[in-house]
């Protein structure tokens, strides 16, 4: 019987972090997963990132992960999205060669030591004693292991819907995981439904391209990895989307499939995201707004397809097509492959700890949708958690949780477990209560640390850091001290057009002027040989850090009170075994959230939805005495 | 570890030796049939309704009676701490009610902590945080005003008001959210503007809230009144009348030259604390200047000032002088006194009185309140901010508000307007116990006494 120390079911973004970080950091790792081929797979939209998303990459990055690595190799365009608002909201976005992301993918996984890839699918798990002992497998092969990572995507049981046919599957052209789910089921834990949809993918040739409005990609592309080397990126020939609108006519051709939407008649019966909402239920709940926007996504480079980001739907074929019709410059438009739904199996997330590991059964982790989440970056952000964790357990050593203080990860678990959610979890920059401090700039200030601690950064990047962050604070005193005299900057300023200075101004107070960027101004400074200028001048890493941080000092500075404020309450812990059902003074709701979910801090308690204030209050009184 | 409240707490509920009435109260799952056993009526407590008086007898464990009481009966969940509960309204007798309460403790009560009848209703959800501190002003309240003023907090106006202005605050934010996660869709996103008027809004309504401190203050802690005056003016006389014709309480505190006296006076509901200060004159002698410095301090930290001059030696210019580098000007009120020797004198005062007849002491009352509390009054269903950790949150939320406006108009983008109306919501969060630190719990429970 083969034996490994982790088995992590599904090739999938978070089956590959999970397995990868897992296997580096030196335990026998096994992916099962039905079709080596299909790792890395996108079943949905051939982006990677996004608004709050890119956060993700970059911390998933800084931890040590692939995404970043496997999107820079095989992205066809790439933008940083809100370039127009601040640092903190600043988000990086790419177009993939979708065949080429998950090649790359399988390369990586391929390329891993400890790593063995099992082509198999996972139909039963085992337990001993409440501990995960091994797996059965559809080719009937048993196999061991200390810990078992599921990140099942949407196979567990999926099933596919275009109009009223429905196919048992997990994506276009795979079966559907059978098995596991009963299984867990059987073990103790609660399941649910939840559906998503995916757009029609079009013929390239097929559209009236020279009307539509083109999108391109940066002049500059940034990377999201840092061990991305620059002089390299990009790698692939660029392309651009383009973008089109629906209009009245089309709603009306859509509404009439409405009685044959699985949807719209129920036969769904998973709740969809109301965030990426199919374009059924666009035109019903905005009923008066006259077209909604679509973009028309490159597949790859080579590819005949286009993906139609805006337009999933669950409409019977024939009614998706004479919409389309009516869509400027898709008048011609042959349909390669229909929009359809997907329905699938979910563990609502209370079901897990903030490490992943779920409460009931230990060694036993889920990541990705599997807790409900949508996107493939919330996956990945999971996946490469719940391997770190399945590592440090065997291994004996510390679990490793992240602080919603410290990370968009961090906040994606929590609020998982917390609120529970019923609809499919994306991640937003509002989510984060912190967000001017978890930026994409500083992802590497954050959480490098973890990625160096656990094995999966190298030494040189880390000290690299750790000179850099020197650099920083010095730099960052320094210039909120240095006074820049009016002779050297006021050439300058003449020459922007902007109020000059008559004394002398601190370096700190000037760049905070919007049309200013600290770069001019320390090369306006006058202090050209001053030995610190002249290496944050060369390091503009560094560089960046410092002039966001004096730029925006006083809100970073207000942030950091609403941290410290909410800190307070992170750091009163509430015992493991704490018996709620004694608290006869608690909202019943209030009692049964906190009974199912098991906060670990206040704080946590606090964000738990269902739970009162004054049940906190309660709590409060009741861990005082 | 729990303090589930299974214990029958007792405790005298009225203020101890005062009044011909005592009330006890007794609170807890138990406490009605606790109270049987003592109790001897037509009918067993236990069988009775709730909210409903009972005339009886206390018997001790010898069978003697005590003392004839009546017993109101409380069921939970409708009673003050959310439980069973009884209150014994006994003869007024500190003997008695010794007696009553040791009887209840033989029989299986416990005396109650400070705060613990409060901290039990809030416990049980009968009241919010911002209505548990309004009991502990209630319990310290000494004039009929300020008992008002913790009622329309008990009554949960200003927790009303406060959660109103706060969800305005989350919708505001959630207009720039949208902004911010969904620049990518064509959504129609409201403007600045909007946000701008609705933000001047809110502000609009806290600096009322603000506003009103000062009245809640005084209304709860009345009136600070220095006394200021040269030598034979007639401050002690002003204060003795007082203490004969207002039946004023006089205590002293202790300094090193001369005690500062001190007179509390109830007028019209509202408490005065009028203070007699020893002079500020410039001396070289230590002790003295001891004395004049505690005089000082007195007089900045005072509402109003009264400085008194009598019509034999004239208004005395230099004092007043003197007097003006301590304190505003507008808090003085210039008072002439002994008129009923001079009827029209000439000197230019505020207020003329007589101490010795009491004449225009009235009058130096209705304008020392003016002063005090200026003319603005405010209806008892008005929220009004009556406690300083409140006025701080109301501050603070308003200095946040001011960031965020600043940030709109240097047209900064969403996330960083959003961060000032986080913490602004979240410092409103605080009056009403949204993010409590338990720091703020035990400051609260701290401050209640015995048997409320
Ligand atoms: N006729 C008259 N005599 C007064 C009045 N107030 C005080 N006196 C007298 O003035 C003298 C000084 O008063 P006192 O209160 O000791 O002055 P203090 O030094 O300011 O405290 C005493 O003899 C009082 O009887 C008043 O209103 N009318």
């Amino acid at each position: 019987m083969r034996k490994f120390d982790v088995i992590v079911v599904g090739g999938g973004h978070a089956g590959i972090e999970a397995a990868v970080s897992a296997a580096l950091m030196g335990c026998s790792v096994a992916m099962v997963t039905m079709d080596k081929h299909a790792i890395g797979r996108m079943s949905c939209n051939p982006a990677i990132g996004g608004s709050a998303k890119g956060h993700l990459v970059h911390e998933i990055d800084a931890l040590g992960g692939m995404m970043g690595l496997i999107a820079d190799r095989t992205g066809i365009q790439f933008r940083t999205l809100n370039k127009s608002k601040g640092p903190a909201v600043w988000a990086g976005r790419c177009q993939s060669d979708r065949k080429l992301y998950s090649v790359e993918a399988e390369r990586v996984v391929s390329n891993t030591k400890n790593l063995e890839i099992v082509e198999d699918s996972v139909v039963e798990a085992f337990e001993e004693n409440k501990k995960i002992v091994g797996v059965k497998t559809a080719k009937g092969e048993e196999i061991k292991c200390k810990a078992l990572v599921v990140c099942s995507g949407t196979f567990l049981n999926g099933l596919m819907y275009t109009g009223f046919n429905a196919t048992k599957g997990g994506r276009f052209g795979e079966p559907p995981a059978i098995g596991l789910t009963e299984s867990l089921v059987k073990m103790g834990f609660v399941s649910g439904r939840l559906k998503t949809g995916t757009p029609p993918r079009l013929l390239k040739s097929s559209i009236n391209w020279d009307i539509l409005e083109e999108q391109p990609g940066d002049e500059n592309p940034e990377p999201f990895s840092m061990r991305t080397p620059k002089d390299e990126f990009p790698y692939l020939p660029q392309l651009s989307c383009h973008i089109t609108y629906t209009s009245p006519e089309v709603h009306k051709i859509l509404e009439k499939g409405f009685d044959r939407s699985p949807m719209f008649t129920g036969l769904i019966s998973g709740v969809g995201p109301r965030y990426c909402p199919s374009i059924e239920d666009k035109v019903v709940r905005f009923a008066d707004k006259e077209r909604h926007q679509l973009f028309l996504e490159p597949e790859g480079l080579d590819s005949d397809l286009i993906y139609l980001n805006g337009f999933s739907s669950s409409l019977p074929v024939e009614i998706q097509y004479e919409a389309l019709r009516k869509i400027k410059g898709l008048e011609d438009v042959e349909m390669v492959r229909p929009a359809y739904a997907i329905e699938y199996d979910f563990f609502p997330p209370y079901q897990v700890d903030l490490t992943l590991e779920t409460k009931l059964i230990e060694g036993l982790y889920f990541a990705g949708q599997i807790n409900g989440t949508s996107g493939y970056e919330e996956a990945a952000g999971q996946g490469i958690v719940a391997g770190i964790n399945a590592a440090l357990k065997i291994q004996k050593r510390k679990e490793f949780v992240l602080s919603r203080n410290e990370s968009y990860i961090g906040v994606l678990i929590d609020d998982l477990v917390g609120k529970s959610t019923d609809e499919p979890y994306r991640m937003f920059t509002s989510r984060a209560e912190h967000r001017l401090l978890l930026r994409q700039d500083n992802a590497d200030r954050r959480l490098l640390k973890y990625g160096y601690e656990f094995g999966l950064i190298p030494e040189e990047m880390y000290r690299d850091l750790q000179m850099r962050e020197i650099l920083i604070t010095k730099s960052f005193d320094y210039f909120n001290q240095k006074r820049i005299s009016p002779l050297a900057i006021n050439p300058l300023l003449e020459l922007k057009g902007i109020n000059k200075i008559d004394n002398g101004e601190i370096i700190g107070k000037i760049v905070k002027r919007p049309e200013l960027s600290l770069k001019e101004v320390l090369e306006n400074s006058g202090l050209n040989d001053d030995e610190l200028v002249i290496k944050l001048l060369q390091n503009p890493k560094a560089l960046e850090q410092v002039e966001i941080e004096l730029k925006y000092e006083g809100y970073i500075q207000r942030q950091y009170e609403l941290v410290e404020k909410m800190e307070k309450l992170e750091k009163i812990q509430i015992p493991l075994n704490f018996n709620y059902f004694n608290l006869k003074t608690i909202s019943a709701e209030g009692r049964e959230k906190l009974s199912k979910v098991k906060p670990r801090t206040i704080g946590q308690a606090s964000r738990i939805s269902g739970v009162t204030p004054s049940d906190i209050s309660i709590l409060l009184v009741y861990l005082k005495s | 570890m729990f303090i589930q409240d299974e214990d029958t707490i007792v405790a005298l509920a009225t203020a101890s030796g005062v009044g011909a009435i005592s009330v006890i109260r007794i609170s807890g799952e138990k406490s009605i049939e606790l109270v049987d056993e003592v109790f001897s009526g037509k009918i067993k407590l236990v069988d009775a309704h709730t909210h409903t008086i009972h005339y009886g007898k206390i018997i001790d464990s010898k069978n003697e009676l005590i003392d004839d009481v009546l017993v109101s009966v409380f069921k939970a969940p409708h009673s003050y701490t959310g439980e069973n509960s009884i209150e014994i309204s006994s003869h007024g007798s500190s003997l008695i009610v010794k007696k009553i309460i040791e009887r209840l403790i033989e029989v299986g009560a416990r005396l109650a902590e400070p705060g613990e009848f409060t901290k039990r209703a809030f416990l049980n959800g009968r009241i919010d945080l911002a209505q548990a501190e309004a009991v502990a002003d209630i319990i310290n309240s000494r004039t009929e005003a300020s008992l008002r003023g913790a009622r329309n907090q008990l009554d949960g106006l200003l927790s009303q008001k406060v959660n109103f202005l706060r969800n305005s605050l989350i919708n505001s934010s959630s207009l720039i959210e949208l902004e911010l996660d969904f620049a990518e869709e064509d959504l129609e996103f409201v403007s600045l503007n909007k946000v701008m008027n609705q933000l001047q809004e809110i502000e609009f309504e806290i600096d009322k809230l603000i506003s009103t401190y000062n009245f809640g203050r005084i209304i709860k802690d009345g009136i600070n009144v220095a006394l200021v005056g040269k030598p034979n003016v007639g401050k002690s006389s002003l204060l003795n009348y007082l203490l004969k014709e207002k039946r004023a309480i006089v205590s002293e505190i202790p300094g090193t030259t001369r005690d500062i006296i001190r007179e509390e006076v109830n007028i019209d509901g509202i408490l005065f604390t009028l203070y007699d200060t020893a002079g500020i004159r410039e001396t070289e002698d230590v002790i003295e200047k001891e004395g004049v410095n505690r005089s000082v301090e007195t007089i900045k930290n005072s509402d109003v000032v009264i400085f008194l001059n009598d019509v034999q030696s004239g208004f005395s210019n230099k004092l007043f002088e003197k007097l003006k580098t301590y304190t505003n000007e507008d808090r003085i009120i210039k008072v002439v006194n002994k008129i009923d020797l001079d009827p029209n004198t000439k000197i230019n005062c505020e207020v003329k009185i007589s101490a010795k007849t009491g004449e225009g002491i009235d009058t130096l009352f209705k304008v020392l309140k003016e002063k005090a509390i200026g003319s603005e009054t405010y209806s008892e269903k008005s929220a009004i901010v009556s406690n300083i950790r409140h006025l701080d949150a109301l501050k603070r939320a308003k200095q946040f508000l001011e960031n965020a406006k600043e940030s709109i108009k240097e047209k900064l983008s969403g996330e960083f307007i959003a961060v000032d109306l986080r913490n602004a919501e979240s410092a409103l969060g605080e009056i009403i116990g949204r993010v409590t630190s338990d720091d703020i719990l035990n400051n609260i429970f701290m401050k209640f006494c015995i048997g409320k």
